[in-house]
């Protein structure tokens, strides 16, 4: 039975960028480990027989044509963006580096 | 703070770069390419936005390629196709089913926050490139070829540099985000020693060739439609071990792989000579000095929880399919040159310079339309590369067609024009004036082979030089060159050469 620790926990939320406090990560990580156990009996039912999915259903192989079909408008694409310049969206500084 | 971060911040300050001979004396390298190749296709990966290059910004966007909530990615089976020709082309095999995988992270280049890619199931995988450096042939293994998609282009606003670092804040446009690349990626290159710069730019360039060849991308380094990560370490020399690597991002030409591997080479021997730890780490290539600076470092941060993407199903080539697009596979770029070179007997000087210059496919074309390999290679190499270069421009941008040069050469074969007057058709064609034989007649550049003109030129000539005149009598045959000369200033160079000579003699020998 897998168990979330603690630190795990507040490494998810380093990842996610949630400032967690230590009550938050208290109150927290003991839901996390209901939803994996729960996700664990699951585990318990599938037999060998069952394959791992990651799609409900068996189909491969959906593909589009390579063409062309309208876009937003710069106004349509920024209408929810909360900075702008120049038709750009404008984020705060990025910290870290680029991927 | 560890050692080895203590150690290699101080070391990248001031770095100790070892002589690239005395490397060698202690040190193996190893290297691993990451090369991403932007596909041509019209529409990106997962939706059909365009994806020209130089669009105004995010004019070429829609709710996919946002990440807006409840947008739905589709496959643009184009880019499948594709990856699995590049694939095929690396001698790989193509995975009978793949699937593709979330990559998470945080950062606004991405607006869904996960790029969407392919983790353990590539498309392609297990292949190999043979490169040919001095005439030793390495083969790089391949050990996949993947499908992703490229991210958004941020600007950064503010600081000193237009760099991250100082950066006030960052402005992005996402036409980028979501059109097609390929990353291929290649397994721990060894046993290069010296020759390791040489063969990572080799390597690249090979790679570059047989994309093009493919017809899949632009391959524009100077564009970024193909960009490429270096990967090295040194292992002490005959280890057959693997060093600490680090991992130089974005190094945007051929000259800039080999000094970034020969760079690294020399700063990691630097930091282990002086009983150092090399970090692991990525590195900014500089164009204007060849060196490279700390990016980020590896750390927990880079732990994408890579999941089997819900919203697209697996791809899962029949093997029809994948035999119908072997077919389709253009003649490998290293072979069509050893064949072409056979064909056109060039020399292996010529043959190198004429692939440095960018013009055996111009010269190819040339010889398909209708002259002699000597006659296609002494115009491109000659006139048009010096034209391409006065202006500024690629050798196929210079506005003249093979077929064009054909009529220019069969100008010259039927002695219309000369060499000489070539040059100014070829003026003529740079500005548009028509074609070969257009321009022959409104310039009237024509060569005069009419004997009553040419005999009186010739008559002028021997009463203006009567000494050389007597020298020729006296069986001096050479001495001619002297009077073809000045009938040829005389007529403006449309004299035609070998019929003054003609006349000259019959009068005087």
């Amino acid at each position: 039975m897998p168990e979330l620790s603690r630190g795990e926990v507040r490494h998810l939320a380093d990842l996610a960028r949630i400032d967690l406090s230590d009550a938050e990560l208290d109150h927290l990580a003991p839901q996390l480990n209901v939803i994996l156990e729960s996700v664990a009996s699951i585990q318990g039912v599938a037999g060998d027989d069952v394959v791992p999915t990651s799609h409900p259903i068996p189909m491969t192989n959906v593909f589009r044509e390579d063409v062309v079909v309208p876009c937003l408008t710069p106004e349509q694409a920024l209408a929810a963006a909360p900075e702008r310049e120049d038709d750009k969206f404008a984020v705060p500084r990025i910290l870290g580096d680029e991927q | 703070m560890t050692e080895a971060k203590l150690a290699g911040s101080a070391s990248d300050r001031r770095p100790t770069l070892i002589d690239f001979d005395t490397v060698l004396e202690s040190f193996d390298p190893a290297m691993g390419l990451e090369v991403h190749v932007e596909l041509n296709t019209a529409t990106k990966m997962f939706c059909g936005c365009p994806t020209g290059f130089g669009a105004a910004p995010n004019t070429q966007v829609c709710p996919t390629c946002l990440g807006l909530p409840g947008a739905m990615p589709v496959v643009n089976g184009k880019a499948v196709e594709s990856a699995m020709r590049i694939g095929l082309a690396l001698n790989c095999e193509i995975a009978e089913w793949c699937r593709f995988a979330r990559k998470n992270y945080f950062y606004p280049d991405m607006p869904k926050n996960f790029q969407t890619s392919q983790y353990d199931e590539p498309i392609a995988f297990d292949g190999y490139l043979d490169v040919d450096v001095d005439g030793e042939t390495f083969r790089i293994e391949i050990e996949r070829a993947h499908m992703e998609e490229d991210t958004g282009k941020a600007t950064h606003v503010g600081g000193t540099t237009g760099r991250i670092h100082g950066a006030d804040y960052s402005l992005i446009d996402y036409n980028r985000a979501g059109i097609p690349l390929i990353e291929i990626v290649t397994r721990p290159i060894m046993g290069a020693g010296e020759k390791a710069p040489l063969v990572a730019k080799a390597y690249v360039s090979a790679l570059r060739d047989l994309v093009k060849a493919l017809g899949v991308s632009d391959v524009r380094m100077d564009q970024g439609s193909m960009r490429c990560d270096v990967n090295l370490s040194l292992a002490p020399k005959g280890s057959g071990a693997l060093g600490t690597r680090s991992e130089t991002k974005n190094v945007n030409s051929l000259r800039s792989v080999e000094r970034a591997v020969r760079y690294e080479m020399s700063r990691h021997a630097g930091i282990l000579l002086a009983g150092g730890k090399v970090l692991q780490e990525t590195r900014h290539f500089h164009e204007d000095d060849g060196s490279t600076s700390p990016g980020r470092e590896k750390s927990d941060a880079e732990d994408y929880r890579y999941f089997p993407e819900p919203d697209l199903v697996p791809v899962a080539p029949s093997r029809e399919w994948v035999e119908e697009l072997r077919g389709t596979l253009p003649e490998p770029p290293a072979g069509r040159r050893t064949r072409l070179q056979a064909e056109f007997g060039f020399s292996d000087l010529e043959m190198r310079d004429v692939v440095a210059a960018g013009a055996l496919d111009l010269i190819a074309e040339t010889v398909e339309a209708g002259t002699t390999p000597q006659a296609a290679r002494k115009w491109w190499m000659s006139e048009l590369a010096r034209r391409a270069n006065d202006t500024g421009v690629a050798l196929d941008e210079v506005g003249v067609t093979p077929a064009q040069i054909v009529e220019v050469q069969r100008l010259i074969d039927d002695k219309t024009i000369n060499d000489k007057l070539a040059r100014q058709v070829f003026e003529g064609l740079y500005a548009g004036e028509g074609t070969p034989a257009e321009i022959v007649a409104a310039r009237g550049l024509a060569v005069v082979s009419d004997d009553g003109a040419l005999t009186a030129a010739v008559d002028a000539a021997i009463e203006a030089q009567p000494a050389v005149a007597e020298k020729i009598r006296g069986g001096n045959h050479a001495a001619a060159g002297a009077l073809i000369g000045a009938v040829m200033k005389a007529m403006g160079g449309q004299a035609n050469a070998a019929r003054v000579r003609e006349i000259i003699m019959e009068k005087l020998a």
